[in-house]
């Protein structure tokens, strides 16, 4: 990932070819490779040559009936066709969710790395605590806490932040703040590391140079901790734009994110032509967007 | 570029000397820097000289703005900028730590300070500066990728370039040989002559110190102990720390009775010797005499020793040849050592270990300084000894 690295190497002379070594010394990383290699080929390159295969079977199969591969790549336009809303709306609901994380994580992360002193580990283990519990009991308890009936809500409606029959539960609003919720560490930690890592002698320096404390953020803080931020943000954004779990418990059929299509093509429905081809696509189009990202992030000048 | 520092500074605020009034940082319990108050004239080399950790570069933070002071002032001309943002003073600093933007190149750290203030074209300056370090190759390399002594150099023009009322230098040649060290030493000097900025020179350097300065100031535990021309500071030193931290002294423990006519004489391990008055920081009790070890002259015996010197008498212990001049070291008849220096300059001949020896020297090169009761005599060890080697 050229992308995360910064500091381009040396322009020099190329370094002088290593001496050559004696053949089994030359073997031993791919033997110390291959255990990994097996796994995420039994695990990873099997299932998903399936999956490309089952998106191209007949779609009139059925479980009982069987499937045939008849190379129907017409499933890919139909599954798009039919869902392209809940397409839109993942990618919608996960950008958003990424904003909030960052205006969120970003100072967090910064308090926790260059201001927290002896507090450090305390808030980082803060941060990591809700991961003790399932994401599913998480996600639950922000239903009980948005409940209509719930002190929450209560408390909103008396200071008319919320009209009285206005709710929160099973709205747009409590599907992004879970999904905020619940991706924020893997935002927050990477961005620790970077900023943990941050000189605070350089931003002295910055600051000795004429340059105000937005100038210094903006000219060294952030690009300093730039390949925490793309890590994060990717860590955030991918799992959060196939996520279903919150559309499904915070949300209502209207809220439903790609995911819960999927989930309920090979679930319920049993359409494991359009379910295999819905995924393909969300892979395909999350892949575009990192790849877009990173292209832009990656180049950016930074002065 | 020069010209253009003389368009900055008019922009600047009003030129003006740079004071320190009653000076205190506290880091909980210990006193870092201990009520200091000076003036740095406007255009002078300043050169504060110290021990590690005596609050040298606590000192130059809080003038830069980076650290808060307990109490006491900074006042640039009359402006008092002890409250003021570091981004806001017209102060740039060379960093201990070089602290160079790891993610810019040589060419975007040096042009960092410039743009912050607005200058749209820096290419000029910025490669004006580089050639002036000889770092014009090095523009679109990283930090990462120089070695100590040219980070050093870089840090140094990304502070320089900016033209600032007054700039810090915290050791900013100590990564470097000797040969580049010597240059860049003549090369400050030059630059700090013709722009006319302030420079406040912190180094361990003695040397350095003498030959750059206008004026030395030499700190101890967070307090200045002298300030003054380097040659005032070697010649007649305020305090026995001075003596020995500047150059090497003999300092012999003596007690004095006041002055007597222009001369003020003590005893010393039971010889009388006599220093005139304007040589004494301290005239009566318990002082030190001291001699530097280059003014002291060894003859064979007593009746070599010149009219109106004075003399002790001893033993060579130590002879070392170091090319220019040969270092004694003399054990006086009361067991303590003392050390001579003599040039190698053809005259006069050599002493070997064993001999017995006169060491002499002009009353008007003594000097004596206040001493602790108690407290015995003090030689500087020579350089090729251990240093706490008894002496
Ligand atoms: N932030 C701090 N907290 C506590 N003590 C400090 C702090 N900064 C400096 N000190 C102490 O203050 C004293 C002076 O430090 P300073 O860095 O000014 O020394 P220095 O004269 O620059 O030494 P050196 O020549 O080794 O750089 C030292 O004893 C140091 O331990
Ligand atoms: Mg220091």
């Amino acid at each position: 990932m050229s992308a995360l690295a910064h500091v381009p190497t040396p322009s020099g002379p190329a370094a002088p070819a290593p001496p050559p070594r004696r053949g089994r010394h030359r073997l031993l990383p791919y033997l110390l490779l291959l255990p990994g290699a097996a796994w995420l080929f039994v695990f990873f390159a099997v299932p998903l040559l399936q999956l490309a295969a089952a998106s191209l079977y007949d779609p009139s199969g059925s479980l009982s009936t069987g499937y045939a591969l008849t190379w129907a790549f017409s499933n890919y336009p139909d599954a798009l066709q039919a869902y392209w809303p809940q397409f839109a709306r993942s990618f919608g609901y996960a950008g958003i969710a990424l904003v909030l994380a960052l205006l969120l994580g970003y100072p967090l992360a910064y308090a926790i790395a260059q201001k927290a002193g002896r507090w450090k580990n305390l808030l980082l283990v803060c941060v990591v605590a809700p991961m003790f519990t399932s994401f599913l009991v998480r996600t639950l308890a922000w239903k009980t806490i948005l409940s209509d009936n719930g002190w929450f809500v209560g408390l909103l409606r008396d200071v008319h932040l919320l009209a009285p029959d206005g709710r929160l539960l099973a709205t747009p609003f409590a599907v992004i703040l879970g999904l905020t919720y619940n991706f924020l560490p893997f935002l927050v930690l990477p961005l620790y590391a970077s900023l943990e890592r941050l000189d605070h002698r350089l931003l002295e320096a910055a600051g000795d140079l004429y340059a105000n404390p937005v100038q210094t953020f903006r000219r060294v803080t952030l690009p300093l901790s730039m390949p925490g931020l793309i890590a994060g943000t990717l860590l955030f954004f991918i799992p959060a734009t196939g996520d279903y779990i919150n559309a499904e418990l915070l949300g209502t059929p209207n809220e439903y994110m790609i995911g819960n299509v999927i989930d309920s093509a090979f679930l319920v429905r049993l359409d494991y032509p359009q379910g295999a081809a819905l995924s393909f696509l969300l892979m395909a189009a999350i892949l575009a967007v990192v790849f877009g990202y990173l292209r832009r992030a990656g180049t950016e000048e930074v002065l | 570029m020069i010209g253009m520092g003389a368009k900055l500074r008019e922009r600047d605020a009003p030129a003006g000397d740079l004071r320190l009034a009653n000076l205190t940082k506290r880091f909980g319990i210990f006193t870092a820097v201990d009520d200091l108050s000076l003036t740095i004239p406007q255009g002078s080399f300043f050169a504060l000289l110290g021990s590690s950790g005596c609050g040298k570069t606590t000192t130059l933070r809080m003038i830069a703005g980076l650290e808060e002071p307990t109490s006491g002032q900074v006042l640039l001309g009359a402006r008092d900028v002890t409250r003021l943002r570091p981004y806001k003073r017209p102060v740039n600093t060379v960093f201990q730590s070089y602290a160079l933007f790891p993610h810019l190149d040589v060419h975007q750290n040096v042009a960092f300070g410039l743009r912050r203030r607005g200058k749209r074209s820096t290419d000029d300056d910025v490669m004006g500066m580089l050639e002036l370090v000889q770092l014009r190759d090095y523009a679109r390399h990283y930090p990462a990728q120089l070695s100590g002594g040219q980070q050093q150099r870089v840090a140094l023009v990304r502070a320089l370039v900016n033209h600032p009322q007054v700039l810090l230098l915290d050791e900013p040649l100590g990564a470097l040989d000797l040969k580049l060290r010597r240059q860049m030493q003549i090369e400050l000097k030059r630059i700090q002559t013709e722009v006319g900025i302030t420079f406040v020179h912190v180094t361990h350097d003695q040397e350095e110190a003498m030959t750059m300065a206008d004026t030395v100031a030499v700190m101890n535990a967070g307090r200045i102990e002298q300030l003054g021309a380097p040659a005032e500071l070697y010649e007649f030193p305020a305090t026995a720390f001075v003596a020995n931290f500047l150059g090497q002294s003999n300092l012999l423990a003596a007690e004095a009775a006041g002055p007597a006519g222009s001369d003020v004489p003590v005893t010393a391990h039971g010889a009388r010797f006599s220093v005139p008055a304007d040589r004494a920081r301290s005239d009566r009790g318990a002082v030190y005499l001291g001699v530097r070890p280059e003014k002291l002259h060894l003859v064979g015996s007593a009746a070599q020793v010149p009219s109106g010197h004075q003399h002790v008498e001893g033993v060579v212990t130590d002879a070392s040849y170091v090319g220019v001049s040969t270092q004694y070291l003399v054990r006086t008849g009361w067991g303590s050592e003392i050390s001579a220096f003599t040039a190698n300059s053809g005259t006069g001949g050599q002493h070997p270990v064993g001999t017995p020896v006169v060491a002499h020297w002009d009353p008007r090169h003594a000097f004596l300084l206040p001493r602790e009761p108690g407290q015995d005599d003090r030689t500087t060890p020579l350089l090729d000894e251990p240093v706490g080697a008894p002496s």
